[in-house]
């Protein structure tokens, strides 16, 4: 186990049940997401059995199972952005990186993740890389933006 | 009391009992999905709403409680097409191979879309295709028929605190998983197939692997043993429409030889075999001052939930293999060579009401020197599905006794098939071996029936001896705690996986109620009542056993073919 896990894990205690949520949110802060050894930890601390650990984390978003990627995209799912068409931005990101959302690619190169509202509804459809913002983004202006962090990457 | 109007019938009923038990009770029918007997209702899956008048909307009926005046239309046009629109829903993305399922004719969504009268696909879901996990030696995953009524992730966690499989993910991503979606090969699962038994389709079945009977029984130069296990004889006439808790011993010996197995043998004389090593130790460990509590270790599923979730208590468990093991071993350790076969020609099948058995038998603390004890397992469903195949008919088959030397059984093996049964047979003998004299009591009642605990003190030559029978690992888990806390005053402990034992084990018939249950426990208890041989240490075969083989129970011949070890071990994402 990381020591950072190890830190959250002393720094919670004996907690009960109810502590689950707090634990697993921050053992994400501290490690960047929940990998198995921390779900793992996390159970044997609360005395849970891991299927339950692992089903209350797969039930919200914000939890992620892989560590992020180089460049970490998150596409706006928000009202206006969906009205935009940001659902087929998402699948054109999807085709392109070959992952899911939740998910990094097998490189460590890009991660891509689904927000809600990223605030930014005059830009929609939006999409954010690493913080920077790309706005008005078109299905097939995602492979060109992507290019263009590989390049960076280089 | 109350009283209640159901279909414009009056209908007595206690006040704030559910609805849903009050129409059963009037032979009522009204599907069902999340509803399960003696557990708390969830309300999750709707089928079985009603219209009750005044209440807006319609209401599940499982979560429902009556009051005094309720009026209600089960069979109003508003409450069917509502269920007949769930059903339709679940059918949506349901791959629709019924001809090819495991369930084909024994699933409940089957039937509730016959009976609702779905006739067309109204509804399209998504295409989903994910890899059916094969990974278990007993239990096969079939996520794409999932209907997520979450019958078996309740089984899991409050029958059997165990809680391998769970719901992931949400809306329509959710699926019942076992954590990081691996296998159950690597989860806790501990296989005791509880919820195969309550799964609606064929989602959850058991790992058949029929083939390698059929090959070896097709084999000239094999000799193909089968044993039947005490609980199957008193079960597998249900499937076969006769009434339950009907003993065909008889007739299973005769079928099972129609079928080409050369020698018919029944476990319940292993199960002797199994009293007087285990009755052995127990009074070897009270004398010795040896690891109390003893722990029984028939059960597979059992020692493997300990081997997981207590190491420290490894010490507690009886050394003894299962009775399935120990027939395996002294077959292949022994008998083979007395019958002029070679050892390594003989083919052991085992027939359990137990999907756990199927782990067991592929254990590697299994074999005696290298070999398996026993080849094969299948289950009292999977049995039944053989002998249609072969179109034989139960009902018309003339009984016949099994083969000699391992037929011989006392009843108080044939007892093994009952939660309590194992300590009832094996206090017998410990009495006898320690005293002498029989234990002077036909039943012991207390260790007898359904309850998931039973307890009691009996008398063993003048040492108080207190004795435990538990079913159900939740049951098995909480009593282990207390031992670990210090409890001190059991000496002896039976634990079964399965609620109530194996006659309810993960191989049994699927959608049995809890009298099918009784009436095979029943069974067994009337076979013990008429029997004249009702003791282990009265077995001829077995003395027999001892006297040219094994020596006395302890003895090294034992050790090395009857007795096993453990050792912690982990699930391993
Ligand atoms: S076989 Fe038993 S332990 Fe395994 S998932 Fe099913 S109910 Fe749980
Ligand atoms: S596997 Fe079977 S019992 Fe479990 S949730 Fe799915 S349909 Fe229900
Ligand atoms: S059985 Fe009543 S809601 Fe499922």
């Amino acid at each position: 186990m990381s020591s950072a896990i190890e830190e959250v894990l002393n720094r919670y205690g004996e907690g009960g049940r109810d502590q689950l949520i707090p634990i697993l949110q921050a053992v994400q802060e501290a490690d960047g997401h929940l990998s198995r050894a921390a779900v793992m930890a996390v159970a044997r601390h609360l005395r849970l059995p891991p299927s339950k650990v692992f089903g209350v984390a797969t039930f919200y978003n914000q939890f992620r199972f892989q560590p992020k990627g180089r460049f970490h995209v998150q596409v706006c799912r928000g009202t206006a952005c969906h009205v935009k068409g940001s659902a087929a931005v998402l699948e054109s990101l999807k085709r392109a990186l070959k992952i899911e959302a939740g998910q990094t690619t097998k490189d460590g190169l890009f991660s891509l993740e689904v927000v809600a509202c990223i605030g930014a509804c005059g830009l929609a459809p939006v999409i954010a890389v690493n913080g920077e913002f790309h706005a008005g983004v078109a299905p097939d202006r995602v492979t060109g933006i992507l290019n263009a962090y590989r390049r960076r990457a280089k | 009391m109350s009283t209640i109007e159901v279909n414009g019938r009056t209908v007595q009923a206690d006040a704030g009992e559910m609805l849903l038990a009050v129409l059963r009770r009037e032979g009522i029918s009204v599907p069902t999905l999340c509803h399960m007997e003696g557990m708390l209702p969830t309300g999750a899956c709707r089928l079985c709403v009603v219209e009750a008048e005044g209440v807006p909307g319609l209401v599940p009926s499982c979560a429902f409680p009556v009051r005094d005046g309720l009026k209600v239309q089960t069979h109003s046009p508003r409450a069917v097409q509502a269920r007949k629109t769930i059903v339709e829903l679940l059918l949506a993305n349901h791959p629709d191979d019924c001809l090819y399922c495991a369930r084909n004719g024994d699933c409940d969504l089957q039937d509730m879309a016959g009976e609702l009268g779905v006739r067309q696909r109204r509804y399209s879901g998504g295409h989903w295709d994910p890899k059916v996990d094969l990974s278990s030696p007993a239990i096969v995953r079939d996520p794409a028929k999932c209907i997520l009524c979450g019958r078996c992730v309740r089984v899991c966690e409050e029958v059997q605190s165990v809680a391998a499989i769970d719901f992931v993910g949400r809306g329509t991503g959710a699926r019942v998983s076992p954590a990081f979606h691996a296998g159950l090969n690597v989860s806790n699962c501990v296989d005791c197939g509880q919820c195969i038994k309550v799964c609606p389709t064929g989602a959850l079945t058991e790992q058949s692997r029929f083939k390698a009977i059929f090959d070896a029984i097709h084999n000239p130069a094999k000799v193909v043993v089968v044993q039947h296990a005490p609980a199957v004889s008193v079960t597998i006439g249900e499937q076969f429409g006769l009434k339950a808790g009907t003993d065909v011993a008889g007739v299973l010996n005769a079928t099972l030889r129609r079928l080409g197995f050369d020698q018919v043998f029944d476990t319940s004389f292993s199960a002797d075999l199994t009293v007087m090593e285990e009755g052995s130790e127990l009074l070897a460990r009270v004398a010795n001052g040896g690891t109390l509590p003893m722990f029984t270790s028939c059960c597979p599923a059992w020692v493997d939930f300990l081997e997981q979730e207590y190491p420290d208590m490894l010490g507690h468990l009886s050394s003894c293999k299962s009775p399935q093991q120990m027939l395996g071993a002294v077959v292949k350790g022994w008998w083979a060579r007395q019958a002029g076969v070679d050892p390594a020609n003989v083919f052991m099948v085992a027939v359990m009401p137990c999907t756990a058995k199927k782990y067991e038998a592929q254990l590697p603390n299994m074999l005696t020197d290298g070999d398996p004890d026993v080849d094969a397992v299948i289950t009292t469903r999977e049995l039944a599905r053989i002998i249609r195949m072969r179109g034989l008919d139960l009902a018309t088959t003339e009984p016949e006794g099994p083969d000699t030397p391992f037929g011989e059984r006392s009843s108080a093996g044939k007892l093994f098939g009952a939660s309590g049964g194992v300590m009832e047979a094996a206090v017998r003998t410990a009495h006898f071996l320690a005293t002498g004299k029989e234990l002077d009591m036909p039943r012991m009642q207390a260790v007898r029936g359904l309850d998931g605990v039973k307890e009691a003190r009996i008398d063993i030559g003048g040492t108080s001896v207190g004795v435990a029978a538990v079913s159900g690992l939740a049951n098995a888990r909480r009593l282990v705690e207390e031992i670990r806390a210090g409890r001190s005053d059991v000496q002896f402990v039976e634990v079964m996986a399965c609620p109530g034992g194996c006659i309810n084990g993960g191989g049994q018939p699927i959608r049995c109620g809890k009298d099918a249950i009784k009436a095979r426990m029943q069974a067994l208890y009337s076979i013990d009542r008429d029997a004249k041989l009702r003791c282990a240490h009265h077995n001829e075969q077995v003395k027999r056993l001892y006297e040219a083989f094994l020596g006395a129970p302890l003895g090294e011949r034992s050790h090395h073919l009857l007795h096993t070890t453990y050792g912690a071990r982990r699930a391993e994402y």
